[in-house]
């Protein structure tokens, strides 16, 4: 199949990718890319694992074809903190055991950044609600909608406080 | 001589031991996305396989033409059961003593079954490249019904197998049954009920479902053609066991073979079986000369890679007119799929489907299981589970709601009157298991007065007499719930899986600044291990568990194990764990009698260090002792301070809780709401409460799925309908309720620190409590049995089927 020349922006910095139009944006990421921090749990956009933000809204990037990602700004897991500064999210996710296989927390985390962009004091029922598309069988999401509540609060404390 | 010796407590805390809710290590790699999973894993050349897979549930394959899809560009090879033939690779050897195909060889016996395997240069060729695969079919008759598998006439599925009158678990009666297991006393059961004042009978169905781990199967395999060694790296609950099995089937010595576990996204049982891809990317990348990998999509694991439950089980219970219960009787007809590779322990064909008895004093009690072939896909993996112990628990859960229906008493009641007591362990079952440990009564007890059962009956009453003036159309159910787990597999006397003892193992070194590196024959795949096992050893070696690594999962450098499922990791490798932490503590002891010129019994252990008696004052810590083991001439003494235990524990642990779940059911639309869910669980020592609590809430979230709607169906042709995340139900965030978590604290007896795991108590006592909370409900309009899964749509025709909505 021909390749097409892909161009993004993704974790701040400028990409070009030579790819099948055909392949999903999840693959450009994994394997062109090497971000495997994007999970693929299902590939029918289902369970989140994917979840990516992608100009300013989250999408679920094994539902997006590369060709669709063309001149976006996309941000992944590995583009949200470093090892020497977490994100605030990844510091709540560990204080509140919100994670255990840790296979779809990249994903829970990209969506829960862009949702508290969405709704900055999210009750639990809005958490519960916004983050409905990302699935996971380990944690039974309590330790989840706590670490994302938890978050929101502690932005809003620096917000106030600044 | 030194300086001031902090306090004790000070010292305790700071070594993060037991009982502490200890952050986890494993955190920073997977928040930050850099966890490594097997689909992570990329080699120089790598190629990617995938399978053609069977449109049908039983037909002969009458011809596999593979030149187009050969022919289209970036396609390698494409191997059938012929290639597979000359290696004697065409069938494998399942956990259960069966035989299975790992490509179809003459025929297909389930939906999805691996017909061909496509390599090529990537998952897109793949793809190309299976559409081009042309596959004749025939289509066969279907057996779908377990109850129609030895009818006249039936279709004979196993046709490799057909005039074998003898299976792996004793003699077979029709070419589609597998085996007949049986346990306890029949004659004195049938006696004892047929003279008993209260019989109740029902047939309890827990249906056919799957683990659905988030990540699904997959696999890596390098054969490096040089050096004549293979590595794997694929999704494997039990990696020494893969090796040692692969060996075996192969012909490749085990030194050669190297079996690696990386991080795993969930397992749930899923992750124990060897499966056809497996072997596949191994038999693959032999002919290529490249590396090939292997993942499977989520239908693919869905449809194929194994299944759980399945058990229609028949029972009998009786009891006295005041309610004590006198004997049990069951009969369990299996649906085993197409081939039997249920992943229990051999002598165990039905698994621990005989602690069935529950957490009751039943004094009689028989049990039979018959394995049936069908065409659907192979399996019996535990999911969240001891070997069918949650089918176990659900059985006797039922069976006493449906007695205390029968003796119109209240089933807390009827539960607190049977229950073994305090007194009488360690407890001899009638079905022959001996349970170690346990307080029922109480944890009942605070279990009920948490919910303040009596007041909600009251309210139950109430809503009812709401219902019937026609001032509500909600129902309230109140699913109550005590189990027993029987977990820790197991005893190397009476446990093993294909003849490798269930035993499990540590080894411990300790470096010369006074930090450690352990290693376990388990693998964590989200439990935790890294952070919980530190925790054991800091509070046995006095070696802060910051300053231990874990590390598990490969086969060159960890310790044989059985590998991790069934609750096993704590009971099995975390007493491992405790022992070589004391095999380490008892050398540093004769290194500081040594270094303090006392003699070894002068000497007492205190937190980090060894203290001479009566001396608080003269004493050395762990970390000083490391560094003389390593540089200091000892007589008698080899340098280093190292350690290694297998530990074959002389009995299973009997984990147990109650738990409480208050539901509202809308009549008219079926719809549920979960209002209160109340789990206490007794797992003995708490290693980390924090990640015990975590388990709880996802057991009971798994166990919530199970009841409330997941489950592999299929329609009478063998079509699986239930193939995609769109069918097969799994809880959102937005349908799973908050729970409220308790506990008691009953040690197991023979553990070395009294630990008997957690993991899945919460799905065995939780189906049970939901499914208890949906009969509850309907109970006086003369519900007493309904099969799982209780979606909206069930509920509505109960609902219906009762005349409520006439009323």
């Amino acid at each position: 199949m021909e390749k097409i020349r892909l161009n993004m922006t993704v974790n701040g910095k400028d990409v070009e990718v030579l790819t099948e139009p055909r392949q999903l944006l999840a693959h450009v990421l994994r394997e062109e890319l090497n971000l495997t921090g994007t999970h693929i749990g299902c590939e029918t956009s289902h369970c989140g694992a994917c979840t990516v933000d992608m100009n300013d809204m989250s999408v679920k990037s094994c539902s997006v074809f590369a060709a669709q990602a063309q001149g976006a700004n996309i941000t992944t897991i590995e583009g949200l903190g470093t090892p020497d500064g977490l994100h605030l999210l990844q510091e709540m996710f560990k204080e509140h055991h919100g994670l255990q296989c840790g296979y779809c927390t990249p994903g829970m985390i990209t969506r829960a950044y862009r949702f508290l962009q969405e709704n900055g004091s999210p009750t639990e029922e809005d958490v519960r609600f916004g983050m409905s598309g990302n699935l996971c069988r380990c944690t039974g999401y309590q330790n989840i909608v706590k670490a994302i509540l938890a978050t929101a609060e502690k932005m809003n404390e620096m917000k106030e406080s600044a | 001589m030194n300086e001031t010796i902090p306090p004790k407590e000070e010292r305790m805390t700071a070594l993060n031991g037991l009982g502490t809710s200890r952050k986890r290590v494993e955190d920073a790699r997977f928040t930050q996305g850099k966890g490594n999973y097997v689909d992570d894993i990329k080699l120089q050349g790598m190629l990617f396989g995938d399978f053609v897979r069977s449109p049908y549930a039983h037909a002969r394959v009458k011809s596999i033409k593979t030149e187009a899809a050969l022919a289209i560009p970036g396609v390698h090879a494409v191997i059938t059961a012929a290639d597979l033939e000359p290696l004697k690779l065409h069938w494998m050897p399942t956990l259960a003593g069966d035989v299975q195909m790992v490509l179809a060889d003459g025929k297909v016996l389930f939906q999805g079954q691996e017909v061909a395997f496509v390599v090529a240069d990537n998952r897109y060729a793949a793809d190309d490249g299976i559409k081009a695969v042309e596959v004749e079919y025939e289509e066969l008759p279907v057996i779908v019904d377990p109850f129609k598998a030895e009818l006249d006439g039936a279709p004979i599925l196993r046709e490799d197998i057909a005039d074998k009158k003898e299976g792996a678990h004793g003699p077979r009666r029709h070419p589609n049954h597998i085996f007949t297991w049986e346990s306890g006393d029949r004659q004195a059961t049938e006696a004892v009920i047929s003279e008993a004042d209260v019989v109740a009978e029902e047939m309890v169905y827990y249906h056919r479902t799957h683990p659905c781990p988030l990540e699904t199967c997959g696999s890596v395999a390098s054969m490096d053609k040089v050096n004549g060694k293979l590595t794997v790296w694929g999704t494997f609950q039990a990696p020494h066991a893969v090796r040692t099995v692969a060996s075996l089937i192969s012909g490749i010595a085990e030194h050669n073979i190297r079996i690696v576990s990386p991080d795993i996204g969930g397992g749930f049982g899923n992750k124990v079986g060897v499966y056809p891809g497996y072997i596949c990317s191994i038999v693959a990348s032999i002919v290529t000369g490249a590396p090939v990998k292997w993942i499977e999509d989520k239908m693919d694991n869905l449809m194929a890679t194994a299944f759980a439950r399945d058990y229609w089980m028949q029972g009998k219970i009786s009891a006295t007119k005041e309610g004590k219960i006198t004997g049990l009787w069951c009969h369990t007809t299996a649906d085993h799929g197409a081939f039997d590779a249920c992943a229990d322990p051999t002598k165990f064909p039905a698994g621990f489907m005989n602690i069935c008895t529950g957490s009751y004093d039943i004094p009689t009690a028989f049990l039979s299981v018959d394995g049936i072939y069908t065409n659907k896909a192979p399996g019996g993996v535990a999911y969240r589970c001891s070997f069918r112990v949650t089918e176990a628990a659900y059985f006797i859960e039922r069976m006493i709601e449906v007695l205390a229906i029968k003796l119109g008493m209240d089933s807390a009641e009827l539960r607190e009157k049977n229950f073994i007591r305090k007194d009488q362990f360690p407890y001899q079952s009638a079905l022959g298991w001996e349970y170690d440990s346990g307080d029922y009564h109480t944890a009942w007890d605070k279990a009920l007065k948490a919910v303040n059962y009596k007041e909600l009956r009251k309210e139950q009453a109430e809503r009812l007499e709401a219902f019937h003036k026609g001032e509500t159309r909600k129902l309230i159910g109140i699913g109550l719930s005590h189990f027993t787990e029987i977990v820790g597999a197991g005893p190397v006397k009476n446990c093993d899986i294909l003849g490798l003892g269930m035993f499990d193992s540590c080894e411990i070194r300790i470096h010369p600044t006074g930090s450690a590196i352990a290693r376990l024959g388990t693998i964590s795949q989200g439990q935790g291990h890294a952070t919980t096992f530190a925790q054991i050893l800091a509070s046995e070696i006095g070696i802060p568990a910051e300053d231990i690594t874990l590390e598990e999962g490969d086969t060159d450098t960890a310790p044989y194990g059985l590998g991790t499922y069934g609750s096993r990791s704590t009971p099995v490798a975390g007493a491992a764990t405790a022992m070589a932490g004391r095999k380490i503590r008892a050398k540093a002891q004769m290194i500081a009698a040594y270094l303090l010129e006392v003699h070894d019994n002068d000497l007492e252990w205190d937190v980090d260090r060894f203290v001479v008696k009566g001396n608080p004052e003269r004493f050395k810590t762990m970390k000083e002792i490391a560094f003389a083991s390593y540089n200091q001439a000892i007589p008698n003494v080899e340098p280093g301070l190292e350690a290694v235990s297998y530990y074959d524990p002389p009995n299973m642990t009997y984990p147990f809780g109650a738990y409480i779940c208050v539901m509202e059911i809308d009549v008219d639309t079926g719809t549920t709401e979960i209002r209160q869910v109340f789990a206490l669980d007794d797992c003995g020592t708490r290693i980390n409460p924090m990640i015990i609590e975590g388990q709880v809430h996802g057991g009971l979230t798994e166990a919530l799925a199970i009841a409330m709607g997941q489950e592999i169906a299929y329609d009478e042709m063998g079509n699986v309908t239930t193939g995609t995340l769109m069918d097969f139900f799994v809880p959102t965030a937005w349908e799973t309720p908050n729970y409220q978590t308790d506990y008691t604290e009953t040690p197991s007896p023979h553990h070395p620190i009294g630990a008997k795991g957690v993991g899945e108590s919460p799905n065995v006592g939780g189906v049970p409590a939901f499914s208890n909370a949906v009969h509850d409900a309907f109970k006086s309009f003369g519900l007493t049995q309904s099969h799982m899964p209780h979606d909206h749509w069930r509920i509505w025709t109960i609902a219906n089927k009762l005349g409520l909505h006439e009323m």
